[in-house]
């Protein structure tokens, strides 16, 4: 009858006892915390006119959708940000897979250190790194082009891209390569039809994460592009910059879609357990 | 005996780990048809020798030979030997009928000759319509009997099987081993069988290789190596046995083959257990510091009770 009367939090306490109480605090809290900034982003994209004092648009529309859309260098850096995340993420899988089977099937001295110092990349503030590397960078003419770009990218996806799969290949058994082996399969094929499929599923994580992260990486990209390489996160610092918070906004919205068709399209993939065990070292 | 083809042969071949330990100076001809055994405790060096007739490892030196072909420096890819492992031997991401299929296919067989042979071979393990079935959905005896079916497909030479059996449960264990015995005798194919497990050995087995650290101690059929075993080391290994010592000599004896009488015999002392087995019963004699283990027909066990001081008769004994 009342629906009010029951949203009592004294009545609430007392109906669910003490501890589910703050267990439901806690969670909506984390909720909140979580799911309100991407909320408020959402109202913000559809805000035709709307002034900081206020919570809400005075004006709802798609005036800045059609804003960013008619915004040529916007399209196009889309295209760029799916071409290089592409490219870095091939690249990646080239240099790092057969590593990664290495480290997973080669017992040497010093290999847990060396598995360890990928770890360094990210350890460091990347900008010190950057600027370092920049140095190098002239040197060699990679300053504003689309190589040098990806070389950044693939440096910040190493340690996923060694990890994962590493650990993914320890749990492909020998004896199953040796089985391969013994029905007439040479060491390529084995590999390409029995360890790396068998591996698949910490590939696809690794592969994921380097996949987003380069989507969404603007530092690096910012510095070492030059501004010549336009990125979608490069052209986001622009519009944040020049145009009111809505468009910023609509663009945050167009730099999630990707992310998250990939996310629903490997969600078998993706779990806690898999990204767990592949930072198990073994 | 007709006159006997030799399948494979191992001549003078040493395979020495860094560690400094492995098998020297192994000699062994293979018979066409047979089944042969290397029997030994874990790090005797069985699965060493099996590997090496795989590919799996490289020889020190000596030769291995199949049909009269030297096979050391091919890559297991092309030997003509097909192998099972304790576990593990299934591609967990094919179904039961791409497993099978997989070396079918790199030898271009067409599309309906593999699935004739497949069919045969699943049935030959009694594992027929489990085609669709993932290896994680077989239990482990059934995925076993799937990595023969594989290894029986591409029709080896030499079938090598690595304790096949011994991660499974005691009884399919036993049924696994009677099925691969009536599987060998109609395919007419030459196996070699690594275990630890004497029994399974005994009951498999045309000769059996009883190895220790890494060396030969007999090579023999299974009643030769259980009636004369020729050293200490095979008779302590295979079969239960009696160590009596006398001097600087051991007297070994099996338990069925001492007989218990109130006449004056080899040995004397006190009955210490009395035990029923089923049919037949084991008797536990203390004979000053040893105890000697007979077993007896329950007709002559009814006879004594515990405590009974009576003599012992070795029918036939062992000198070492």
């Amino acid at each position: 009858m009342n629906v009010f009367k029951y949203c009592n939090p004294k009545r609430f306490y007392y109906a669910v006892g003490r501890k589910k109480f703050f267990e439901f605090i806690l969670l909506a809290v984390f909720i909140l915390f979580f799911y309100g900034p991407l909320m408020y982003m959402c109202i913000m994209a559809f805000g035709n006119v709307h002034e900081v004092p206020n919570v809400l648009p005075q004006e709802w529309g798609f005036k800045w959708w059609n804003f960013v859309f008619a915004q040529k260098s916007l399209v196009s850096s889309i295209f760029q940000s799916l071409l290089i995340a592409v490219i870095t993420t091939v690249c990646s899988m080239v240099l790092c897979i057969p590593a990664a089977y290495a480290l997973a099937r080669f017992k040497f001295p010093g290999r847990k250190l060396f598995m360890l110092s990928f770890l360094l990349t990210n350890a460091f503030p990347k900008l010190g790194i950057y600027t370092s590397i920049g140095v190098l960078f002239y040197k060699y003419g990679l300053m504003g082009t689309l190589p040098g770009v990806v070389i950044i990218h693939m440096i910040n996806s190493m340690m996923f891209m060694v990890w994962l799969p590493c650990s993914a290949f320890q749990s492909v058994h020998k004896q199953q390569e040796e089985a391969a082996r013994d029905v007439g399969a040479g060491p390529i094929r084995t590999f390409f039809q029995v360890s790396f499929p068998m591996a698949m599923p910490g590939i696809v994580v690794a592969t994921l994460y380097t996949f987003l992260g380069s989507m969404e990486e603007a530092q690096g990209t910012l510095l070492v592009g030059l501004a010549k390489i336009k990125t979608m996160p490069v052209e986001m610092f622009g519009i944040i910059l020049d145009y009111p918070g809505q468009a910023g906004a609509v663009f945050a919205i167009l730099l999630m879609i990707p992310a998250a068709v990939m996310i629903f399209a490997m969600r078998k993939y993706i779990g806690p357990e898999a990204i767990a065990g592949g930072f198990k070292m073994k | 005996m007709a006159e006997r083809n030799v399948k494979l042969e191992i001549r003078d071949m040493t395979k020495r780990y860094n560690s400094n330990d492995g098998v020297e100076h192994i000699n062994l001809k293979i018979y066409e048809k047979e089944i042969v055994t290397m029997l030994g405790p874990s790090g005797c060096g069985k699965s060493t020798i099996l590997r090496t007739i795989g590919g799996f490892l490289d020889v020190t030196s000596g030769d291995i030979l199949i049909d009269n072909q030297s096979i050391i420096n091919l890559p297991p890819e092309k030997r003509p030997t097909a192998m099972v492992f304790q576990s593990y031997n299934l591609w967990t991401h094919m179904t039961v009928y791409e497993n099978l299929a997989f070396g079918l296919k790199l030898r271009k067989m067409p599309k309906e000759q593999i699935k004739k042979e497949i069919d045969k071979h699943l049935a030959l393990v009694s594992m027929q319509g489990f085609e669709k079935k993932y290896p994680a959905q077989l239990s482990g005896g059934q995925q076993q009997r799937i990595a023969i079916a594989r290894s029986l497909l591409l029709k080896p030479s030499v079938l090598l099987l690595d304790e096949p059996f011994s991660a499974l449960d005691a009884k399919i264990r036993q049924q696994m081993r009677e099925e691969l015995k009536k599987i060998q005798a109609e395919l007419g194919i030459t196996v070699v069988f690594v275990t630890h497990d004497q029994e399974e050995a005994m009951a498999l087995s045309h000769r059996i290789v009883v190895m220790n650290k890494g060396k030969f101690e007999q090579v023999g059929t299974p009643t030769e190596i259980y009636d004369n075993p020729k050293t200490k080391y095979v008779a302590s290994f295979i079969g239960e046995m009696n160590f009596i010592e006398n001097g600087n000599q051991t007297i070994a004896v099996r338990p069925e083959d001492v007989e218990i009488t109130s006449e004056s015999a080899d040995i004397q002392g006190t009955i210490r257990t009395i035990m029923v087995l089923g049919h037949y019963v084991e008797i536990n004699v203390q004979c000053g510091p040893i105890v000697v283990k007979c077993f007896v027909d329950r007709e002559v066990a009814e006879q004594y009770a515990t405590g009974d001081s009576v003599h012992l008769r070795f029918l036939k004994k062992h000198i070492f």
